[in-house]
């Protein structure tokens, strides 16, 4: 089977719709959403109700930190990030806080786990940036492969038994083998608001049977999205990030 | 339980070579008619953690490879250990040849120029080998050259389990480039002077760097230099130390831009642009060894960008047709050569034109006129081709004798690796109208990409596309 792997939408439905779109033509067989939603992008309400419409079809979603924020505040935010989560806050109605609140920290499903951040500690969303995160992540959980997103920078870990652990960056439409004599760990780019110099939109292709996972590089309307933004009077720099994939 | 062992569904067969990190038994499937190997890693005696990290790198590589320098991949898996199932090659590796040297240059030039072709696709295919030596060369009976054992290699997109575990360097010391015995892996040109020093030892007899087995003995290929290999073997031509040399500059830049490259200097010996390498009879003295080693600015540079190296050098062929070729084609394909030999450094350019000849075997005694038909053209190629103001490591020229011109332009360049073919529109003509153009047969039909250029901007005739009359701005 073939598993969509979407991380860190962000409130942006033209990166979102983008994304679907290519993984439609791709035979994916499920959808997972890997957590923070919303929050610095100009539609949740509009992501929302795609998503839920999804999760009606069978996707799954988690919950990430800004999904908490919009319903808890923010806590430990940048003052862009916590300008737009409260904007964000202020036009989720009630249906929509239900979903978000749903969400669970974690779910496993057959050798995998899915996650938003550091899987040994979720509800700490500390960031898996190196090897020792990745580690630390992995050796919080029995699975053999753990995805994760937060970060908006694609990565890739590969734990073996004797302890080496291998860390890549993987480039954008390779499919990466998952070899069954490691344990490994993806780090999803973000679909919403990539911040790896790339500015397409980025998702991850699972591929149960080839055992591979390739990080994908989707274009997508930019100009729109970041116009929404200003239009919504959220941070400038939020607009102009989006360009610059940065 | 049935008597005959199995893994991953093929059948193993009898033990058909023990390494040091793994074992390769013949097999068989019932789907593939052809003779297998699987390879098994030596895991219980494995006190080397990088055999199992070797093994794994090549159950990444090996089913990412195709094309006929490699053996093909049947499947790879874990249960109930790891392994590895493959195409038995009918063929033997270049061990058996270490007994018959040295071995004559034209000889040496043909295995040396069969080798890089099959790095050339190697490379082609994001991987360095990082492991060339005759044992893991194999000839198949055509004489295509076979790379086999990925286990050291790099692959540009996947993750290089070998680098981040490991770091001491692997590789065989008497082939290993020095960037590689310093640490960095990735380099095509890693495997340029493994090849280099592999055809050093089959000119001379003798490994150009012996087998240092300490890291600090490795790091001396680092200043020091081997004795050229004329001072070994008279008989070597200027020629091949001309290349051998190139292939071992401590410095991954000074070596040829890629391993077509190579294979072409090593297929046109009278093309290679002899420098003081070729020269060299002995060693440097001993004063300019002790200041390289010494003097950092004498160190070379064992980093680069190398992501984009096999694009940045490219072998372009201009064909020209020096019978009807009008003064402005002539500077119009100059222009554009050199726009494209501008743009890419590490392109080199191969003029070629075509001595139609009626003669069914071309070789058959040229007479006088003929011979001096043959040297005018590579005068007036020569000719063309100055204004380029290319050196001439980077500039060749060929008057090829052929019955066919497109065939002739064709055939030279899948022979050659070539990557880019230019070449000059005719000249609407009757000619053109009747047999169809050359350009386009070779725009048609060649391996790679092709550029036809056009001269215009004087002249009344106003091509169909372009509405407005000469002359309007």
């Amino acid at each position: 089977m073939r598993i969509a792997l979407l991380a860190d939408v962000h409130a942006n439905l033209e990166a979102l719709e983008a994304c679907l779109a290519d993984a439609a033509l791709r035979d994916v067989g499920r959808l997972v959403f890997l957590g923070d939603l919303v929050g610095y992008g100009a539609d949740p309400m509009a992501v929302l109700d795609r998503v839920r419409g999804l999760m009606g079809q069978g996707a799954l979603a988690l919950r990430g930190n800004h999904d908490e924020g919009a319903l808890r505040g923010p806590e430990g935010f940048s003052s862009d990030a916590a300008d737009a989560i409260r904007w964000t806050a202020a036009r989720l109605d009630a249906p929509a806080r239900a979903l978000l609140d749903a969400l669970p920290m974690t779910l496993a499903e057959e050798d995998r786990l899915y996650t938003h951040a550091d899987a040994s500690h979720p509800a700490a969303w500390h960031y898996v940036t190196d090897a020792a995160g990745a580690r630390r992540s992995l050796a919080g959980t029995q699975a053999r492969l753990v995805f994760c997103g937060h970060t908006h920078d694609p990565l890739l870990f590969g734990l073996h038994a004797n302890g080496h652990i291998a860390s890549h960056r993987p480039p954008g439409g390779v499919a990466m083998p998952l070899l069954a004599s490691r344990r490994w760990l993806g780090v999803i780019g973000s679909v919403g608001q990539p911040r790896d110099g790339n500015p397409a939109a980025c998702y991850g292709l699972l591929d149960t049977t080839a055992n591979t996972c390739a990080w994908l590089r989707v274009p997508y309307d930019i100009a729109t999205a970041a116009a929404k933004i200003e239009g919504a009077g959220l941070p400038q720099r939020l607009a102009d990030r989006l360009f610059q994939g940065l | 339980m049935t008597d005959a062992e199995t893994i991953g569904g093929f059948t193993l067969g009898p033990l058909v070579h023990r390494g040091g990190m793994a074992v390769l038994r013949e097999a068989t499937h019932p789907d593939q008619a052809g003779p297998l190997l699987v390879k098994l890693p030596l895991l219980a005696e494995g006190e080397d953690p990088a055999a199992i990290v070797s093994f794994e790198m090549e159950q990444m590589i090996m089913p990412r490879l195709s094309g006929p320098h490699v053996p093909r991949c049947f499947g790879t898996g874990h249960e109930p250990k790891p392994w590895l199932a493959m195409e038995r090659i009918e063929g033997v590796s270049l061990l058996p040849l270490l007994d018959r040297l040295p071995i004559p240059a034209e000889q040496v030039a043909a295995i040396g120029a069969a080798i890089a072709d099959a790095l050339e696709s190697l490379h082609r295919q994001g991987v360095v080998h990082l492991d060339i030596k005759p044992a893991n060369i194999l000839r198949r009976a055509d004489g295509t050259m076979v790379l086999i054992d990925f286990g050291l290699s790099h692959h540009a997109q996947l993750p290089d389990l070998m680098a981040e575990e490991f770091s001491l360097p692997y590789g065989s010391a008497p082939y290993m480039a020095p960037e590689q015995v310093m640490g960095v892996r990735g380099d095509p040109a890693s495997d340029i002077f493994a090849l280099g020093a592999m055809m050093y030892a089959f000119v001379t007899g003798i490994t150009p760097f012996g087998d240092p087995q300490h890291l600090r003995a490795m790091k001396r290929r680092l200043w020091w230099d081997p004795p050229p290999p004329r001072a070994r073997q008279a008989d070597c031509p200027p020629w091949l130390q001309e290349a051998i040399l190139r292939c071992l500059e401590p410095s991954p830049a000074r070596r040829h831009p890629s391993a077509s490259q190579l294979a072409f200097d090593l297929r046109h010996p009278d093309g290679i642009a002899l420098t003081a390498r070729a020269e060299k009879l002995r060693r440097d003295p001993w004063t300019a060894r002790i200041r390289r080693r010494f003097n950092p600015d004498h160190a070379p540079r064992l980093r680069r960008a190398i992501a984009v190296l096999q694009e940045n050098a490219p072998i372009v062929l201009v064909a020209l047709d020096l019978d009807a070729m009008s003064d402005s084609m002539a500077a119009t394909l100059c222009r554009v050569v050199g726009q494209v030999a501008a743009t890419i450094p590490g392109a080199r350019v191969a003029c070629v034109n075509v001595l139609r000849t009626r003669r069914v075997l071309p070789d058959a005694g040229l007479d006088d006129a003929g011979r001096n038909k043959h040297i005018q053209r590579l005068i007036a190629l020569r000719h063309w081709s100055a204004p380029l103001g290319l050196p001439e490591q980077r500039l060749t020229h060929h008057v090829l004798e052929e019955i066919d011109v497109a065939e002739a332009v064709l055939g030279y360049a899948a022979h050659n690796r070539v990557d880019h073919i230019i070449i000059g529109a005719r000249d609407d003509s009757l000619a053109r109208r009747m047999l169809g153009s050359v350009a386009a047969r070779v725009a048609r039909d060649a391996p790679c990409s092709v550029t036809v250029v056009r001269a215009r901007g004087h002249g009344p005739t106003n091509e169909a596309g372009d509405d407005r009359a000469p002359g309007v701005a």
